[in-house]
């Protein structure tokens, strides 16, 4: 028994402004959570040459590289997210938000894929 | 569930608690979901508690949560939002439930008030009617939003609303924006204020959830973000 009714929120979110949303809150915490190891990647070239160079080589295995995707796609999510934002709020609106949301997620994915081909390439 | 009878289940009980419980209602060409609620009430239960009035989309009393979305339940057909033959039906969200499908209305128009929904006129009248003509930007802007019915829909549909209690939400905001284009309204600077908070306009995310079920294809995100543009700039000039 609840004062609240026990209603899902979901079905009210199923268009692509939650969507847009919902990537752009989860890449934007999940780079914030990256942030460190970045910053500690960056601080084995205090400890010397050999140190960042021998990180650097294991940087090179296929899981870390695919860590790296995943990486690239949440940066470009996340910038291709924040200007659609900076549009509605600083330009005059548009009635095109879901393709707008789409374009997003379009360039996020071409990002990803240019990194797949200079990975294969 | 038969071709000729409905599944409906409906939210029963008060502030205090409440269960949904089941009604079979038969089914007729072009019901409406407030159709539905009105047949049981008066056929199997009539302390079933929910708000109506004018029926034709008008008068904003009748929006409830339909199949897990906000809806004006008196223009929304069972055959648009049933899923074979079941209907959910839930006060809405976002809103201290009074009973059974009826919410309290009060905290949704108090942020009207905070957010200085009213019409202040300047301090020196005009001396005759302000013409202000239908094809300049403002009035376009105020015209795009101002023919909200209060029914709560947006406010229900708003994460913002979910996560933060004090947020004003889209319907006052959205009033805010028309009276901000209103050129005979002599409250900006206050009313720009008024909105600007940590509960306000630059609390939104943006989400669309507003713009996507208003009823009346009001776009509240729109007016939230020209609010969030002339609150920075009257924030910049120093006007508040």
């Amino acid at each position: 028994m609840s004062a609240v009714p026990a209603v899902s929120r979901w079905p009210a979110r199923g268009h692509a402004g939650f969507w847009a949303f919902a990537v752009h809150r989860a890449s934007g915490v999940a780079l914030t959570l990256f942030l460190p190891a970045h910053f500690w990647a960056l601080g084995q070239a205090i400890r010397g040459e050999a140190t960042l160079d021998g990180f650097l080589r294991w940087s090179d295995r296929p899981l870390v590289k695919l860590a790296e995707l995943a990486l690239v796609v949440l940066l470009a999510a996340h910038l291709a997210g924040g200007l659609r934002l900076l549009a509605i709020e600083f330009l005059p609106w548009r009635d095109w938000q879901k393709s707008a949301a789409a374009i997003s997620a379009g360039f996020a994915l071409a990002v990803g894929l240019a990194f797949l081909m200079n990975l294969a390439g | 569930m038969s071709d000729l009878t409905l599944d409906v289940q409906v939210w029963r009980g008060d502030a205090a608690g409440g269960a949904f419980r089941r009604y079979a209602v038969p089914a007729r060409e072009r019901q409406t979901v407030l159709d539905v609620v009105t047949w049981i009430q008066r056929t199997i239960d009539p302390s079933l508690s929910y708000r109506f009035a004018c029926r034709v989309g008008m008068c904003g009393t009748c929006a409830m949560t339909v199949n897990g979305k906000p809806r004006w339940t008196c223009r929304t057909l069972v055959g648009a939002v049933a899923r074979a033959g079941r209907l959910v039906v839930a006060p809405l969200a976002n809103l201290p439930v009074v009973k059974d499908l009826a919410c309290d209305m009060a905290p949704f128009f108090d942020k009207w008030q905070r957010a200085e929904g009213r019409f202040r006129p300047a301090a020196a009248a005009p001396a005759d009617f302000a013409v202000v003509p239908p094809e300049s930007p403002k009035r376009r802007a105020a015209d795009a939003g101002i023919e909200c019915i209060g029914c709560a829909v947006c406010h229900a549909a708003c994460d913002i609303v979910a996560w933060n209690k004090d947020y004003l939400g889209p319907a006052a905001l959205n009033r805010a924006w028309t009276l901000v284009n209103d050129v005979r309204d002599g409250a900006r600077a206050a009313r720009l204020a008024a909105v600007a908070g940590d509960a306000g306009c630059h609390a939104c995310h943006s989400l669309q959830s507003c713009r996507e079920h208003c009823p009346k294809h009001i776009n509240p995100t729109a007016g939230i973000a020209g609010l969030k543009r002339l609150s920075a700039l009257a924030a910049l000039k120093g006007e508040w």
